[in-house]
């Protein structure tokens, strides 16, 4: 760190410049973020010639859906300064749901969806109850809601996947083609999922005491707004987030896995924290959670296909997390 | 402009200054933090330093403390040469400094925190608890300190952990000790105190430099007064010799108009709050006033008298027992503070910082914020162009000086900071205003500022209660003065008659043991009116 000298200068006397910056600097953070992914594309690029074509860009935005559905969500989570544990196990279960609706009582497809996904909003609006209104910490309230959703998933499945395998348009909803090219539509709703999210967290009422929230609650409750109810509201939208991700996973596996959730959670708050939200609230952006999550799929994918192992991939990523969250605090610091 | 210290490093007496500053100047990109800076301080005296924010005062500190080093100019210490590089060396050569924001931990002891990181040991590794304490006892019983070494910090008030502060920079051996703001937290009482632990500090070789914006206490303890502005010096005074307009007019560059009481009586207008027999489980007991339309009522008492608890328990922060609140006539039911916010009460808090504003967001989004559903959205959406238009207006109603409504929080200084919250309520149009402390950490020139608004304010027809530990400012101010001790309240003054004897007195009442006397005061003081808040009619 060369800035060193500036680090400690009183706040008054950088009035005029930082004004100026603050617009820019929020532009420049996400613009690094983004040069990483660049330059982690341009690396995997040159490294292996199986990378860069259409099948593999298509595979990695493909294996994006998950994770970034569920970074969406704990995107919102984390800038009130929360956590949300369960949105990995939660996604199984509501994975789960949806094939019992479906497969096992033969409620139509489009239902079966609905159903999922209001499911993973109910398991929002239980952590937020239990968070906002028993003030039990976020991270032990959905810490028990994950070895909840864990069990009752495996309940509800008797511990055995369920299959799709005559609800195809359950299947498409995922792998299918919407506009005839080869293209899979999993991408487009992660897409349609992330603009809708960025509109709500930069345009809304809900978005802006989602950052008040996270910067002061204290302060936002004492100025009128009803924290307790905006923070159900926060964690049942992370929930409905959870339950898109159920319906995600299980239709592009054609079946409901009841106890492969465990691990997505805290890739998704990886993705959410290398894309700059800070954990300890009140900052971030639904822009940096994407690219967050195409840097973990792109990584995950790269090293897959310069044959590293998959122990190697977990450490490597690791190390991605460190680096990052780092580069972002010194960028923080510097400016 | 100035009066020239003769370059000398010696006294009068011939002997050296314990610090002499000479010539000091310091840069940050774009800023001249400090120009030219000179300051003498003489063994065995108190040596106030003044000015507004900004005005180089915390610069200065840290060049002394080796936390910045110099551009230009030189420090000599007893004459010597002194070239801070470390925090760590200016307490070696026995410079202590007490920050405004405490560095303590709260939950460690007494003992512990004054020997955080020169514990005595037993071995290599174990620490030796007894010997601790014994020695945070003895320092404890030398400074005649009411606190026991066991204690955990975290328990005590503001004004004890201060001391636990003084008594951790004495265990040093300090000869030179530096107090930034020293009595912002603390009431007329513990100053006194204060004034008495430093008083005893000083001995023939030792100096305090002591840096204050409660200009009235300087008189008390400052044996003379340095002024700087804009990073410069302007001035010394022995302060027998002086005035403390003199002081002021000094800090700010311009005269100060000085003692502007409110305008009129307001016994006539409309009761617009009412509350009675308001109890917490805490402290409150009983508590009952009334607040009228257009009125500054002021609330004196104590720290720790209950009177933050009271705002709190009106706001809906806290949750109370008994009692009721009426708006105009008809009582409401507040559960938090939403619902104070829906009858239009708002609470400005005394920690701006923790319970105010969102301190890493722009002067829009705060001052937006309360009223954000109700004027600034239309179908969840956020109209920022509306919300940015009124931010703008009050930047400019209220003069906040910021560059922009995009400008961070942190960046404002204290009264620009105070007047973003009160922008953020009158945004929200809210009838009934509680500061809790408005002028706190805030320097001379934006307090004259903040009583302006506030009379503006109530001239405009909004109801304020104001919560105040300097008596000067409540007397100065308020309509009526409501005297709180122990959680209840011991008497309701009109401010024609109340003088700060008064204040003082019903705040130092112990209702508990002495109901009686307070009854008999309540009646053969002139200045009570008789609103039926006194406990002679309560009881």
């Amino acid at each position: 760190m060369t800035a060193s000298a500036a680090i400690g200068e009183p706040q008054e006397q950088r009035t005029g410049v930082k004004a100026a910056a603050t617009g820019l600097k929020d532009r420049l953070q996400q613009f690094l973020a983004f040069a990483s992914l660049i330059t982690i594309f341009v690396f995997f690029s040159i490294a292996s010639s199986n990378f860069l074509n259409y099948s593999n860009v298509t595979a990695i935005l493909f294996s994006t859906v998950v994770i970034g559905t569920l970074a969406l969500g704990t995107t919102f989570v984390i800038i009130t300064g929360g956590i949300d544990l369960s949105i990995g196990t939660g996604m199984s279960l509501c994975a789960v749901i949806s094939g019992v609706l479906i497969v096992k009582t033969g409620v139509p497809v489009l239902l079966g969806v609905i159903g999922a996904v209001l499911f993973g909003g109910l398991i929002g609006l239980v952590n937020g109850f239990n968070v906002a209104v028993l003030k039990i910490p976020p991270f032990i309230a959905t810490l028990a809601m994950m070895l909840v959703a864990q069990g009752l998933a495996l309940v509800l499945s008797h511990s055995t996947p369920i299959y799709f395998s005559k609800s195809p348009s359950y299947t498409s909803i995922s792998t299918g083609h919407l506009f005839g090219v080869n293209f899979p539509n999993a991408v487009l709703v992660l897409a349609v999922a992330a603009v809708v999210s960025a509109v709500m967290l930069n345009k809304t009422v809900l978005g802006r005491y989602t950052y008040s929230i996270g910067s002061n609650e204290e302060a936002t409750a004492l100025s009128g707004i009803s924290t307790r109810r905006w923070k159900i509201i926060i964690y049942t939208l992370a929930g409905l987030f959870i339950g898109l991700a159920g319906v995600m996973i299980s239709a592009r596996l054609a079946s409901a896995q009841p106890g492969t959730g465990m691990g997505y959670e805290l890739q998704a708050i990886a993705a959410v924290v290398i894309g700059g939200t800070s954990l300890s609230g009140g900052k971030g952006s639904i822009v940096g959670t994407v690219i967050g999550a195409l840097i973990i799929s792109t990584l995950n994918n790269g090293l897959q296909i310069m044959s590293i192992a998959q122990e190697w991939q977990n450490v490597i990523l690791g190390i991605v997390i460190l680096v990052a969250v780092y580069a972002d605090m010194a960028r923080k610091r510097a400016v | 402009m100035g009066d020239a210290i003769p370059a000398a490093r010696t006294a009068a007496g011939g002997l050296p200054l314990l610090l002499h500053v000479q010539g000091v100047s310091k840069g940050f990109p774009g800023v001249k933090a400090l120009e030219d800076m000179q300051l003498d301080l003489h063994a065995g005296e108190v040596l106030a330093l003044v000015g507004e924010n900004g005005a180089g005062k915390s610069t200065l500190m840290k060049l002394l403390t080796g936390v910045y080093t110099v551009d230009e100019g030189e420090f000599f210490l007893n004459g010597e040469p002194y070239e801070p590089v470390s925090p760590k060396q200016a307490q070696d050569l026995g410079i202590s400094i007490i920050h405004q924001e405490f560095n303590l931990m709260a939950d460690l002891t007494v003992a512990q925190n004054i020997f955080i990181g020169r514990e005595p040991r037993g071995s290599r590794f174990f620490l030796n608890e007894r010997r601790l304490n014994a020695q945070a006892g003895e320092l404890i019983e030398r400074l005649h300190l009411p606190l026991r070494p066991k204690q955990l910090v975290g328990s005590l008030t503001v004004a004890k952990q201060q001391m636990v502060e003084i008594a951790k920079a004495l265990s040093y051996d300090a000869k030179l000790l530096i107090m930034d703001e020293p009595t912002a937290a603390l009431n007329d009482a513990e100053v006194e105190v204060l004034h008495d632990l430093i008083r005893r500090f000083v001995r023939p070789d030792t100096g305090v430099v002591y840096i204050s914006h409660r200009i009235d206490e300087l008189r008390r303890i400052a044996d003379r007064i340095t002024v700087m502005r804009d990073g410069r010096y302007v001035g010394t005074r022995e302060t027998p010799e002086t005035t403390m307009k003199e002081v002021i007019s000094m800090m700010v560059g311009r005269d100060i108009s000085g003692e502007a009481k409110p305008v009129g009586a307001r016994a006539d207008r409309e009761v617009l709050l009412e509350v009675s027999g308001l109890s917490t489980k805490a402290l409150l007991k009983d508590v009952t006033f009334e607040l009228r339309k257009g009125e500054i009522l002021g609330f004196a008492g104590l720290m720790g008298a209950g009177r933050t608890e009271v705002a709190r328990a009106v706001v809906g922060a806290d949750k109370i027992n008994a009692g009721t609140i009426r708006l105009r006539g008809r009582e409401i039911q507040i559960h938090n503070p939403a619902d104070a916010a829906k009858h239009r009460i708002g609470y400005l808090s005394e920690d701006r910082k923790q319970f105010g504003l969102l301190i890493e967001q722009e002067v829009n989004a705060n001052i937006g914020l309360s009223a954000l559903r109700e004027r600034f959205q239309s179908y969840g959406f956020v109209k920022d162009k509306a919300m940015r238009a009124t931010s703008e207006e009050y930047v400019g109603t209220l003069s906040i000086k910021t560059p922009s409504v995009a400008q961070t929080v942190k960046n404002l200084s204290g009264g620009n900071q105070q007047k973003v919250v009160i922008a953020k309520w009158l945004a929200k149009d809210c009838d009934i205003l509680i500061f809790d402390e408005p002028t706190r950490g805030i320097d001379v020139g934006a307090k004259e500022e903040i009583y302006r608004l506030l009379n503006e304010l109530a001239q405009q027809g909004k109801s304020i209660i104001m919560i105040s530990s300097e008596l000067p400012e409540i007397l100065r101010m308020a309509h009526r003065i409501v005297v709180m001790s122990e959680g209840r309240v011991t008497g309701t003054l009109d401010s024609d008659g109340a003088t700060q004897e008064t204040v003082m007195h019903y705040a130092t009442l112990r209702p508990d043991e002495h109901p009686e006397d307070a009854a008999e005061i309540g009646l053969t003081e002139p200045a009570l009116s008789g609103t039926g808040t006194t406990n002679s009619e309560e009881t």
